[in-house]
């Protein structure tokens, strides 16, 4: 199965887009924090935008992972490690949170 | 058993079924660290107000400083991608230099590290200093424990291809070891975005 992911998305060309967009996705929160300019949750959704979508361009670019030539199991594999980590990291999230602030009231 | 040979799908044997399997198995095992590491995250998210006595991450952060770290795994990233072209194109000259180039940035990428949690650590903000400091130290020296081992894995695959050549189950392994790359990569990413930058803000 490597062989077909291998043969399939492996060019210099790709690594370039890929390494040009991760340089873009990345300077675009740096520099705006640097800067400072933008409201604290505006901050927020910019870094957590630009994180997402570069976490994407690496999976596509650099593990040359594709929805067709990918073998559907390691495709699986993935979808089912978000499920867990959705539900361990998003309940722990919410429950700790809510925990907190009912220690608060 | 030429790295072309390998590389093409159409010419499977038992041999090449068997690299697919241990693929696939090197790709679970990197699920179950991706899930390692999610669940490092949470702990610090929940962490990161607990700053007790301890010096205020805006002041140990450095904005540039983790700027040069990122550039230095990013660039890793792109160097390790040309070693696994020339790996396809069976020259294994360029394969050498590109994991040789890899090695130093990704040993640069370590020695920053190791300076800024060294500079943490005089500056009265050590791993026991907070609840805050105790989650960094445990997800920022996970990564760089794993980055670590990468460069080790560099040095030994480095000399597999420079004794046995690129045979197939060098490609094999030079594969997987991309995949481990590229993942700790990835998991920078959540690491600049989630402790760093914020940190900093």
């Amino acid at each position: 199965m490597e062989h077909a992911t291998v043969s399939g998305g492996h060019s210099l060309k790709n690594y370039l887009i890929g390494f040009v967009l991760a340089v873009i996705l990345t300077a675009i929160p740096f520099v705006l924090v640097a800067m400072g300019a933008l409201p604290r949750v505006t901050m927020f959704f910019v870094i957590a935008i630009a994180a997402v979508v570069q976490v994407f361009v690496h999976l596509r670019y650099f593990l040359n992972l594709s929805l067709k030539e990918t073998p559907r199991e390691n495709i699986l594999a993935l979808a089912f490690a978000c499920v867990l980590v959705f539900l361990m990291v998003g309940g722990t999230i919410w429950i700790m949170f809510n925990l907190e602030y009912r220690h608060d009231m | 058993m030429s790295a072309d040979v390998a590389m093409n799908p159409q010419r499977r044997g038992p041999e090449e079924e068997a690299y697919e399997e241990r693929a696939f198995g090197f790709w679970l095992y990197l699920m179950t660290d991706a899930i390692i590491f999610a669940l490092l995250f949470a702990t610090y998210v929940v962490m990161a107000p607990n700053i007790a006595s301890a010096p205020a991450p805006k002041s140990l952060f450095d904005l540039w400083h983790t700027a040069g770290e990122t550039a230095l795994l990013l660039v890793s990233s792109l160097t390790f991608g040309v070693a696994t072209i020339s790996m396809i194109q069976g020259k294994k000259g360029q394969v050498l230099l590109w994991l040789a180039v890899t090695f130093v940035l990704g040993a640069g990428f370590v020695a920053m590290e190791i300076m800024e949690f060294a500079g943490m650590i005089a500056a009265g903000a050590g791993p026991g200093g907070s609840g805050s400091l105790s989650a960094f130290f445990t997800l920022v020296g996970t990564h760089g424990l794993h980055v670590s081992l990468g460069l080790v894995w560099i040095i030994i695959l480095g000399l597999q291809v420079a004794v046995k050549g690129l045979t197939m189950p060098v490609t094999s392994r030079l594969f997987r070891l991309g995949l481990f790359w590229h993942f700790l990569d990835i998991v920078w990413i959540g690491i600049f975005s989630v402790v760093y930058l914020p940190g900093i803000m």
